[in-house]
């Protein structure tokens, strides 16, 4: 699979470690579709590719975002780069989102730090689509409240839409009014019926392995629970091995796992 | 319809599973109470006397610390349990705690149940296994807070 080319539009930094870039195809006529919660491999001319998660709304065909945090020379180099240079994208790659599986019932979504990124095209898909859902919860986690993401987003969305959005922090600062404290503590009393609710969760792993144990707590079942996994991917189509996890390659057959799938191995350490 | 406070303590899920006698007996120890926006609940060091059931709104659990001010290391809201210092000696209040909402909570006696929970040594279990739970999980919660989970990895 060779990368295709694609220019940059806009690249705007989130907050202080983040950013977002917008692209398009270089030659300028072509679509792009994708599913939430799919991710492309980009590839800085040169330098790398890294596997990112797509985080616009997948109703927009002509350009897409991602989101990313600077964590290395690849995700370092790309923030540096201007409107009009030009980047190798393949993909889309991976499983989606259940967000078809979720229709009439309540959706809880749980997340935390950049976690919310792989989570947005969903939120966009949800919310175009809001009256074949029931409640729809946001319980979003951050280090600090400059570290919020899509900050100015979600306000409008709290204001828009039917959507229960919680906030917390793990360290609030002397102006901040809202939660302190860990995400998944907020599960245990966000307003949504168990018995039939789809449970989305995307962060750091023991972030999420408290978000499963409170969601059973619950009573969500774990078929309905579903979260996006993160190993190192390299090839994306499931040849190289990198991202082997157990029996499954989170490249090809995730990185979305329905959680009974993957509960036997989820949380070893040796896996 | 108004619902009795012995209604209220008995629905509330930390009381889950408990006698009615225990109930009753806790119940006789609780109050309605009622708070605005920025009140101090209690601050560090005072006594402490009581625990609450947040009912509705949010509080913050807080330090004084120099040249930062007061610091919210954590928040309690809706149906959750604050204040387990009543339990243990020298009863005094760890931290200090605000209201960050209007809140509706209920507020327990601490003297008055631990002299009970010392008459009956099997309320007193049940209270015991029942804060425990809440320190336990407050605990859970403070090491992925210490974690620092979201920060970019090293």
């Amino acid at each position: 699979m060779l990368p295709a080319p694609y220019r940059i539009e806009k690249l705007h930094h989130e907050t202080v470690d983040t950013f977002t870039i917008e692209i398009a195809r270089a030659n300028g006529n072509g679509v792009f579709s994708f599913l939430p919660g799919q991710f492309n491999m980009l590839y800085v001319f040169g330098v790398g590719e890294v596997p990112i998660s797509i985080s616009s709304d997948p109703r927009n065909a002509r350009t897409f975002q991602h989101t990313t945090r600077v964590v290395g020379s690849v995700t370092k180099s790309m923030g540096s780069l201007k409107r009009g240079d030009v980047i190798g994208v393949r993909g889309p790659f991976g499983t989606h989102w259940p967000v078809e599986e979720a229709e009439g019932r309540d959706v809880v979504v749980v997340t935390g730090g950049i976690g919310l990124a792989p989570l947005r095209p969903a939120l966009y898909h949800l919310m175009a689509q809001r009256e074949k859902f029931h409640k729809i919860v946001l319980l979003y986690g951050a280090r600090t409240p400059e570290d919020i993401l899509y900050r100015r987003e979600l306000e409008r969305w709290r204001s828009k839409f039917d959507l229960e959005i919680q906030v917390t922090v793990d360290r609030g600062t002397r102006d901040w009014r809202g939660n302190v404290g860990v995400v998944t503590t907020m599960i245990g009393r966000a307003p949504f019926d168990p018995t039939n609710t789809v449970a989305l969760a995307c962060g750091p792993e023991v972030m999420m392995r408290f978000a499963v144990l409170e969601f059973q707590r619950r009573g969500v079942p774990s078929e309905r629970i579903y979260l996006s996994m993160e190993r190192n991917m390299k090839c994306a189509i499931g040849f190289c091995g990198h991202c082997q996890y157990g029996p499954a390659f989170i490249c090809k057959d995730g990185p979305v796992f329905r959680f009974d799938r993957i509960e036997p191995i989820f949380g070893k350490a040796e896996i | 319809m108004v619902q009795t406070l012995e209604g209220i303590v008995g629905q509330h899920p930390f009381f889950k599973g408990m006698e009615d006698r225990h109930i009753q007996l806790i119940a006789g120890c609780a109050k309605n109470v009622r708070f605005d926006e920025g009140e101090i609940i209690f601050r560090e060091g005072d006594p402490a006397d009581q625990f609450y059931f947040i009912r509705e709104g949010l509080w913050g659990v807080e330090w004084m610390i120099p040249h930062r001010g007061f610091t919210t290391l954590q928040t309690v809201g809706e149906g959750e349990v604050l204040g387990w210092s009543w339990l243990l000696a020298p009863y005094r209040w760890r931290f200090g705690a605000r209201t960050l909402q209007p809140t509706r909570a209920l507020a327990f006696d601490g003297k008055c149940l631990r002299g009970k929970c010392e008459e009956d040594h099997d309320l007193g279990y049940e209270m015991l296994k029942r804060f425990t739970n809440v320190v336990t999980e407050r605990l859970e919660a403070t090491r992925l807070q210490l974690l620092d989970l979201y920060g970019a990895p090293s």
